[in-house]
């Protein structure tokens, strides 16, 4: 039998580390060294499939599109910049809802990092760096592709990536103060139909808003996707905002700051008995 | 000598169901910690033994920080709950009731995330964790995913996870509960080494065995507050006698029979499967039953346990009879 050596003493050893300075980067760092186990399973959602749809829908129904005219580029150039926004939506949207509930709910591990001396600010300041981390990184993947297939006719398209960081934020953040309120999660199958679907179809991804009635363009107004399909098709293409870039811009941090607000004061709650 | 006590809570009170003091609509007010005194010195292995619902969890909460109390005094190492809970939880350990651990990751890598929470660079985390892992022998599992680990491999991952930060006190909320017996006696094995290299560990528990192996102190609480104070074998002495007869009748009603056991031992108590005679003289009392002409199917004689202390105490048994 070994004789491990003493863990702990009576006396309360020197702490092992510095000072206490909380931050959100331990957080970061445990959800990175979980993607970095799983990370191949996560490139067909965030990846593949958004290029099978450019190729798809981009070549096949373009094709019929070209034939018109009237957008005044390739149809498959129109609906690059939206998939990739809406692949940074929709990814947002996924990290911020079965895998928080995971944190609060089944694994618990949220409860774990509270034991600690992060503060639930802290965690969800993780969650949303692990989710820059996801969606720029499908964003620049997607923006290669695009490269690739001769869609970008900009140097602004560089803007892409601060664009799907903003528009990660905004729509993350909303969702990540839902997922901290929940008991069970199905909700989340209902927001993914009710809300991602809907606002993949008619934010401008595929086609313009002006093709909607007025009142379903309002809702397209309303989300952050079609902010963010505005802004980085501006930037592909090199073709103005249908708002002006800032107010885009503006609207969109409005979203992440009121989210942000909201998650906190959720995450603490849900935290904090 | 006047050192600080690591815990000390005075008139701890914790409600659900308010806002600021004030009930929330609609909902109940529910006092789970209803008024406790408690101090914790250096050194000691502390114990917070009673059935569910008790308001053992609920004193750990807000002892880990994590559950701002609802009145009354508390300080934790020295240092106030609300204000410095990222100071204090920086030297806790904390051993949850709940498994947390992340079950994608590896056993070494749960231990170093962990580690990361508290601010320990790698470099020092790494030789920790591997003596850790040898301290809760966990070594041959070091780079194995922790989803297939048993419960109880799990819980002794949780054990180390909770060392990593070497902290000045462990709270341990139900530290073997759900582990069947093998497992809960590794579990009390390698706690009963920490307490021995003098860790501050403070425990609740609804078993009374395992109360009485690891703590050199208890209170002993029900409904939300504290009954009885001291060590294992100081209780016993004060609420029990030093033996107990257990008597077994089949099938037959016990309330009747438990009339003409009156006066032998110092206390009779009727339990919905069998009849408990408190005495100092097991066998004397036996012989005296057996002189009652009643035939018991059953008879067993054993030293008294918290168990009968809490029975004492509260009428009612720490763990539901399984009949």
């Amino acid at each position: 039998m070994t004789t491990a050596t003493v863990p702990a003493t009576a006396e309360g050893s020197p702490a092992l580390a510095g000072p206490v300075r909380p931050s959100p980067l331990p957080v970061f760092r445990h959800l990175f060294t979980a993607y970095v186990r799983t990370w191949r399973g996560s490139v067909f959602s965030s990846f593949v499939l958004p290029v099978m749809f450019l190729v798809g829908m981009g070549l096949s129904v373009g094709s019929y599109v070209d034939k018109a005219g009237s957008l005044g580029y390739p149809y498959l150039d129109y609906i690059a910049p939206g998939l990739l926004a809406s692949t940074v939506f929709q990814v947002a949207f996924n990290e911020s809802t079965y895998p928080v509930a995971a944190g609060f709910l089944w694994l618990r591990t949220f409860h774990a990092m509270r034991a600690s001396p992060l503060r639930p600010a802290d965690i969800l300041g993780g969650e949303i760096l692990y989710i820059w981390l996801r969606a720029g990184a499908s964003g620049a993947g997607f923006l290669v592709v695009m490269t690739l297939f001769g869609t970008v006719h900009s140097p602004m398209a560089l803007a892409t990536i601060p664009v799907s960081l903003l528009l990660a934020v905004a729509s993350a953040t909303p969702v990540l103060a839902y997922s901290a309120t929940i008991k069970h999660d199905a909700m989340f199958a209902i927001l993914f139909r009710f809300l991602v679907i809907p606002a993949t179809l008619f934010a401008a991804v595929f086609f313009p808003v002006e093709q909607l009635p007025a009142a379903a363009r309002w809702l397209a107004y309303l989300s952050p996707l079609w902010h963010g399909v505005e802004l980085t098709r501006a930037a592909t293409l090199g073709t103005p905002t249908a708002l002006g870039w800032m107010w885009h811009v503006v609207f969109l941090a409005a979203w992440a700051v009121v989210g942000s607000l909201i998650a906190r004061r959720q995450f603490n709650r849900r935290l904090t008995d | 000598m006047a050192e600080e006590p690591l815990i000390h809570a005075r008139g701890l009170v914790k409600r659900f169901g308010e806002v600021r003091g004030r009930a929330k609509r609609g909902r109940e007010v529910f006092t789970a910690v209803d008024g406790i005194d408690v101090d914790v010195q250096r050194g000691e292995s502390f114990g917070f033994l009673g059935p569910n619902g008790a308001g053992k969890s609920s004193t750990m909460r807000m002892i880990g920080c994590v559950s701002p109390p609802s009145a009354g005094t508390l300080r934790i190492l020295g240092l106030d709950p609300i204000h410095d809970g990222p100071r204090i939880r920086a030297r806790l350990g904390v051993c949850p009731q709940q498994d947390s651990l992340d079950l994608d990751l590896s056993v070494t890598e749960n231990l170093l995330v962990y580690a990361g929470y508290f601010g320990i660079p790698r470099a020092m985390a790494r030789p920790r964790a591997a003596e850790l892992l040898e301290f809760v022998q966990l070594t041959d599992r070091a780079n194995d995913r922790v989803e297939p680990l048993s419960g109880g491999m799990k819980r002794r991952l949780t054990i180390a996870r909770a060392l990593v930060n070497e902290p000045d006190l462990v709270l341990l909320d139900e530290p073997t509960t759900g582990l069947d017996p093998q497992a809960r006696h590794l579990v009390w094995e390698r706690l009963f080494r920490l307490k021995q290299r003098g860790v501050t560990l403070v425990l609740t528990t609804h078993y009374m065995d395992e109360a009485e192996q690891l703590c050199d102190r208890l209170v002993v609480m029900d409904k939300g507050r504290i009954v009885a104070e001291g060590s294992p074998r100081s209780l016993i002495e004060a609420h029990s006698t030093r033996e107990v007869l257990e008597l077994r009748f089949g099938g037959e009603a016990l309330e009747p029979l438990a009339g003409k056991l009156a006066g032998i031992g110092e206390r009779v108590e009727v339990l919905p499967d069998r009849i408990l005679v408190y005495a100092d003289d097991g066998d004397a009392a036996t012989a005296a039953v057996h002189q009652r002409g009643l035939a018991p199917s059953s008879v067993l004689v054993r030293r008294s346990s918290l168990e009968d202390v809490f029975l004492k105490l509260t009428g009612r048994t720490l763990v539901e009879e399984k009949g």
